[in-house]
C-alpha cells in the first residue's frame, strides 16, 4: 500500500499478476461461469441421450464420462469457485477491510484453477477417454477397473484441493484479523459468517479427500491394496472416507448460498432478519452434524444395523437447524414491504425449491425407505433441488443484487425476470418428473431406460434444454450490463440494503476502505 | 401498481399450469408410475407406508410454510403500500419451531426403526441364493444341502437391433434376460449378494430388496412373497460401460413348479457333463462360439472383433498366436484388468467353442480347433 490511489495494472498483466480481491473475485466469478457452461453442456448431451429410449448419440462408455465430467466441473469448477469469488469480492467490502489478508496466495489459489481443469477436461480426448466412474468415483471402478487418465483426475483432484483451502485458509485470516474495528463476530453479516464456517469445513475434510485419492494412486501405480478385496483391503472403506468429504462438501456449498440469501430477503422486505442469532447458530449446528452423518450415503452397502440406525437419527436431526433458517427467511418476509427485483425472485425460488429438495433429503435420511430410493432418480431428483435451485439460485441472485455496485451500471430488469421465470419453469419441468421416474424404479446413470420412463424423461431433457437456454440470456444480460447498462451512482442501490458495502461508492473504486470505517457501536448487524 | 401486482401474478400462475398440464399429459397418455411401488412383499408394503407417512407429513408441514410465505408475497408487498414492521428476534417462537420440529421426528423414527429391524432379520431362511454381480450380467447360485449346487448367468435378452433402434421395442425392453431367477412362493428366501469384480448392487423394486455387491464380502437380504409372478428391476451401482444393460429377472413360482424346475436345471447340468466328453466338428464349434462370444464377449470387444473397452480380437497377437496362450486368456483372465477370468464362468464345451470362433472369425482363420477335452487338460495344467 505504498503509493495510494494508483489504479489497476494495464493489459494481461493486471489481471495475472493481481492481488487485489475485486480483480481475483471477477476472475473467479467468469471462470466459474465458464464451467457451468462446460458443465451445462455435459448435461444437455446426458438429457439428449436420454430424450427417447434407445441409444440415440452417444455410446454408453462415453455417457459415463458425461455424468462424470458433468458432476466433477459443476460441483469443483462452477460452484464452489463462484462462491470463493464472492467471498473474494465482498467479504473485505462487509468486514471494512482494505483486502484479503493473503493478496499473493489468493492469486495463486485462482491461478491453479484454469490448468486443472484444462488438464481435467483433456482427458476427454486421452486414449481409453476421461475418467468415467462417476463424480463420487467408488472405487474398484475408478482404480483397478479405471481408464488410464484416473491419474490426471487423481492430480487435479490435489490440485483442486490444495486451491480450496488456500482460499479458505484466506478467507479465515481476513475474517479473524481484518474486521473494522467496532464489528465484533455478532455483527458480521451473514454471508461472512456462512463463509468462516464453510472456511472451516473445507480445511477439515479437503485433505480427507486428498487422502482418498492418494490411497487411489498407491492402489494403481504401486501395488498397494488399500481398496482392492483381493489384497486384503477394503472397497467399502473408499465409501467412507470419501462421504466423511463428501457429506461435508455439500453443506460447504449451500451454507454460503444460506449467507447470500439470508442478505437478499431482509434488503426487498426492507425488514431485519428475523433471528440473526439463530441464524448463526444454526448454521454452526449444521456444520457440526454435517461431520457424522455421512454414511446415509451408504445404507445399502451392508452397515451393521445399530450403524444404519446411528446414521438415521443424527441425519434426521438436520431437519432441525435447516427448519429453523427457513421459518427465519420467512418470519423476515412476514409483514415486511415486498418488492421482487430479479434478486428477490430468485431468492424466493431459492427458498421454493430448497425447502422441497429438505422435504426430499428428510425422505432419504429414513434408512428403511432409502432401500427403495438410493441411486435412484429419486436421489437425482433430490440432489438437483439443493444444488441448482439451492447454490446456483443463490448465486444467480447474488450477481444481480451486487453487480450494480461492482460496474456501476444497472443491469435490465425486464430480462432479469424473464431470466428467471424461464428458469424456474424450466428447472421444474426438468427435476420434478425425475422425483416420479426414481419413485416408479429407474436407477442413476444409465444412458438407456426401459419404456415406461418414457414420458418423464422426456418432459425432463425438455425442461433441462429450457433451463440450459435462460443462462444464455443471463450472460447476455450480464455483458450488457457492464457494457451498457444505465449508470448508476447511487452508494446505496437499494433501498432496504444493509451493510458497510453499500456504504462505498458506485461502482466500487479499485482499492475501498483504505481506513477502516466506523461501526457504529449502537448499530446491529445487518 | 395494482395492474403491475396482476401481472406478476398472472407471471406465475402460468408455469405452474403449464406444469400442471404436462404432468397431466404424460399421466394420461399411458398410465406412468408416479409412486413408489408398495410391492408383493410384507417388508415392501411398510417401506410404502413409511414412505407415504413421511411425504404426508413433509406435505403438510409444506402447506403451512408455503401458505404463510404466499400470504406475506400476497399481502404484504410494498405495491399495495404495506409498511413493513420491525419486529425480530422472539425467544418463544424461536424455541417453538426448534422443539415441535424435533418431537416430530422423534415420531418418525419409531416406525423407521421398526420397519429397519425387519429388513435385517435374516434369521430362519428356508433357502439360499448367492448372487454375484460380474460386469455385466448376474450369477445365481441356489445352494444346496442335498445334490449338487445349480447355478448359472442371467445375461441381458434385448437385441443389439433394439437397442439401437433398428427393430422395434418390446414390451420389457431392457428388463429381460436369458434365465431369470426362479423362485418358490412363500418361502423366506435368503440373497448373498457379492460381486467378481466393482461394486454392483441387486434391486428388485417389488421385492423390496436393494443391496450392494461388493468384492470381498457377502452381504445378507431376505424377502419372502405369497405372490407368484415375475418381478423385473437392475444394478442400482454404477459397475463400468453396461450399468444400464444388466437387468434382475425374479420369476416366483409355486413349490411344485420350482421343484420341477430344479429337476430340470439339475438334468441339463449332467448333460454338459456328457458333452464335455464328446468331439464336435468345426460347424458345430463355430455356431456356439458365436452365440457364446454374443452373450459374453461382444461387450468388450465388439461385434467384429474389433475392440472396445477391450483389446481388439480381429487380427490380435493372442488369437492368432500360440494356442496355450489364448487358453490362458480365456481361462484365467488378465488380472488387474477388465479382462475377466471367464474359467469359472463358462462351462468347458462352451470355453472350447469361443475360442475356436475367436480364432477363426474376424478374419483371423487360423484354422484350428479347440476340443472341451482341450478345455478341461489345459484347467487341470
Amino acid at each position: 500500500m505504498g503509493d495510494h490511489h494508483h489504479g489497476p495494472a494495464k493489459g494481461i498483466t493486471r489481471w495475472l499478476f493481481t492481488t487485489n480481491h475485486k480483480d481475483i473475485g471477477t476472475m473467479y466469478l467468469w471462470f466459474s461461469f465458464a464451467m457451468f457452461i462446460l458443465g451445462g453442456a455435459f448435461a444437455m448431451i446426458i438429457r439428449a441421450e436420454l430424450f427417447q429410449p434407445g441409444m440415440q448419440l452417444v455410446e454408453p462408455a462415453f455417457f459415463n464420462q458425461m455424468t462424470t465430467l458433468h458432476g466433477l466441473v459443476m460441483v469443483f469448477g462452477a460452484i464452489m469457485p463462484s462462491f470463493v469469488g464472492l467471498a473474494n469480492w465482498m467479504i473485505p467490502l462487509m468486514i471494512g477491510a482494505p483486502d484479503m489478508a493473503l493478496p499473493r496466495m489468493n492469486n495463486w489459489s485462482f491461478w491453479i484453477l484454469p490448468p486443472t481443469f484444462l488438464m481435467l477436461a483433456s482427458t476427454l480426448f486421452m486414449e481409453g477417454g476421461a475418467p468415467a466412474f462417476g463424480w463420487t468415483f467408488y472405487a474398484p471402478l475408478s482404480t483397478t477397473y479405471a481408464p488410464p487418465s484416473v491419474t490426471l483426475f487423481i492430480f487435479s483432484v490435489h490440485v483442486l484441493g490444495l486451491s480450496s483451502i488456500m482460499g479458505s485458509i484466506n478467507i479465515i485470516a481476513t475474517v479473524m484479523n481484518m474486521r473494522a474495528p467496532g464489528m465484533t463476530y455478532m455483527k458480521m453479516p451473514l454471508f461472512v459468517w456462512t463463509w468462516l464456517i464453510t472456511a472451516f469445513l473445507l480445511v477439515a475434510v479437503m485433505p480427507v479427500l486428498a487422502g482418498a485419492v492418494t490411497m487411489m494412486l498407491m492402489d494403481i501405480h504401486f501395488g498397494t491394496s488399500f481398496f482392492s478385496a483381493a489384497g486384503g483391503g477394503d472397497p467399502v472403506l473408499f465409501q467412507h472416507i470419501f462421504w466423511f468429504f463428501g457429506h461435508p462438501e455439500v453443506y460447504i456449498i449451500i451454507l454460503p448460498a444460506f449467507g447470500v440469501v439470508s442478505q437478499i430477503i431482509p434488503a426487498f422486505s426492507r425488514k431485519p432478519l428475523f433471528g440473526y442469532d439463530s441464524m448463526v447458530y444454526a448454521t454452526a449446528a449444521i456444520a457440526f452434524l454435517s461431520f457424522i452423518v455421512w454414511a446415509h450415503h451408504m445404507y445399502t452397502v451392508g452397515m451393521p444395523v445399530a450403524g444404519e440406525l446411528f446414521f438415521m437419527y443424527a441425519t434426521m436431526l438436520i431437519a432441525v437447524p435447516t427448519g429453523v433458517k427457513v421459518f427465519n427467511w420467512i418470519s423476515t418476509m412476514w409483514r415486511g414491504s415486498l418488492t421482487f427485483e430479479t434478486p428477490m425472485l430468485f431468492s424466493i425460488g431459492f427458498l421454493i425449491l430448497f425447502t422441497i429438495g429438505g422435504f426430499t433429503g428428510l425422505m432419504l435420511s429414513i434408512a428403511p425407505a432409502d432401500f427403495q430410493y438410493h441411486d435412484s432418480y429419486f436421489v437425482v431428483a433430490h440432489f438437483h433441488y439443493v444444488m441448482v435451485a439451492g447454490a446456483v439460485f443463490s448465486m444467480t441472485a447474488a450477481i444481480y443484487y451486487w453487480l450494480p455496485k461492482w460496474c456501476g451500471r444497472m443491469y435490465n430488469e425486464a430480462m432479469g425476470k424473464t431470466h428467471f421465470w424461464i428458469s424456474f419453469v424450466g428447472f421444474n419441468l426438468a427435476f420434478f418428473p425425475q422425483h416420479f421416474v426414481g419413485l416408479a424404479g429407474m436407477p442413476r446413470r444409465i444412458p438407456d431406460y426401459a419404456l415406461q420412463f418414457a414420458d418423464f424423461n422426456m418432459m425432463s431433457s425438455i425442461g433441462a434444454f429450457i433451463y440450459g437456454a435462460s443462462q444464455i440470456l443471463f450472460l447476455y444480460n450480464v455483458i450488457a450490463t457492464i457494457v451498457s447498462g444505465k449508470p448508476t451512482s447511487d452508494e446505496k442501490v437499494w433501498d432496504g440494503a444493509e451493510g458497510l458495502e453499500w456504504t462505498v461508492a458506485t461502482p466500487a473504486p479499485y482499492h475501498t476502505f483504505e481506513t477502516p470505517p466506523r461501526i457504529d457501536p449502537a448499530h446491529a448487524h445487518s | 401498481m395494482c395492474f403491475k401486482a396482476k401481472r406478476l401474478f398472472g407471471l406465475a400462475l402460468g408455469p405452474v399450469l403449464m406444469l400442471l398440464s404436462a404432468v397431466a399429459l404424460a399421466a394420461g397418455g399411458e398410465v406412468s408410475q408416479v409412486n413408489m411401488t408398495p410391492g408383493v412383499t410384507e417388508v415392501g408394503k411398510e417401506i410404502y407406508n413409511l414412505h407415504m407417512l413421511i411425504l404426508w407429513i413433509c406435505v403438510v408441514i409444506g402447506v403451512g410454510v408455503f401458505g404463510v410465505m404466499f400470504y406475506s408475497i400476497y399481502a404484504h408487498r410494498k405495491s399495495k403500500g404495506h409498511e413493513p414492521a420491525t419486529f425480530h428476534e422472539s425467544t418463544k417462537v424461536e424455541i417453538a419451531w426448534t422443539v415441535i420440529p424435533f418431537f416430530i421426528l422423534i415420531g418418525m423414527a419409531f416406525p423407521a426403526t421398526s420397519t429397519l429391524l425387519k429388513i435385517y432379520d435374516n434369521d430362519d431362511a428356508e433357502m439360499d441364493v448367492l448372487v454375484t454381480g460380474y460386469q455385466w450380467k448376474w450369477k445365481y447360485e441356489y445352494l444346496n444341502e442335498q445334490g449338487e449346487n445349480v447355478s448359472f448367468f442371467s445375461n441381458l435378452r434385448t437385441s443389439q437391433s433394439e437397442i439401437y433402434n433398428v427393430e422395434d421395442k418390446g414390451e420389457h425392453y431392457l428388463l429381460e434376460v436369458d434365465e431369470p431367477l426362479v423362485l418358490p412362493a412363500d418361502t423366506k428366501v435368503r440373497f448373498l449378494v457379492t460381486a467378481n469384480d466393482v461394486i454392483h448392487s441387486w434391486w428388485v423394486p417389488e421385492l423390496a430388496v436393494k443391496k450392494d455387491a461388493v468384492p470381498g464380502f457377502i452381504n445378507e437380504a431376505w424377502t419372502r412373497t405369497a405372490q407368484e409372478g415375475v418381478f423385473r428391476g437392475q444394478c442400482a451401482e454404477l459397475c463400468g460401460k453396461d450399468h444400464g444393460f444388466m437387468p434382475i429377472v425374479v420369476n416366483v413360482v409355486s413349490e411344485d413348479e420350482y421343484a420341477q424346475w430344479l429337476d430340470t436345471k439339475q438334468a441339463e447340468a449332467a448333460q454338459i457333463k456328457e458333452l464335455m466328453a464328446q468331439t464336435f466338428s468345426m460347424d458345430e464349434l463355430m455356431e456356439r462360439g458365436k452365440a457364446v462370444y454374443e452373450r459374453n464377449c461382444l461387450a468388450c470387444h465388439g461385434g467384429g472383433g474389433e475392440g472396445g473397452v477391450g483389446t481388439a480380437i480381429a487380427g490380435s497377437a493372442i488369437a492368432t498366436g500360440a494356442l496355450p496362450g489364448h487358453l490362458e486368456i480365456g481361462v484365467n483372465g488378465v488380472p488387474g484388468t477388465a479382462m475377466q477370468a471367464f474359467g469359472g464362468q463358462l462351462n468347458d464345451v462352451d470355453m472350447a467353442a469361443v475360442i475356436t470362433y475367436q480364432r477363426n472369425a474376424f478374419g483371423n482363420n487360423m484354422g484350428d480347433m479347440v476340443q472341451p477335452i482341450d478345455v478341461f487338460n489345459f484347467k487341470k495344467g
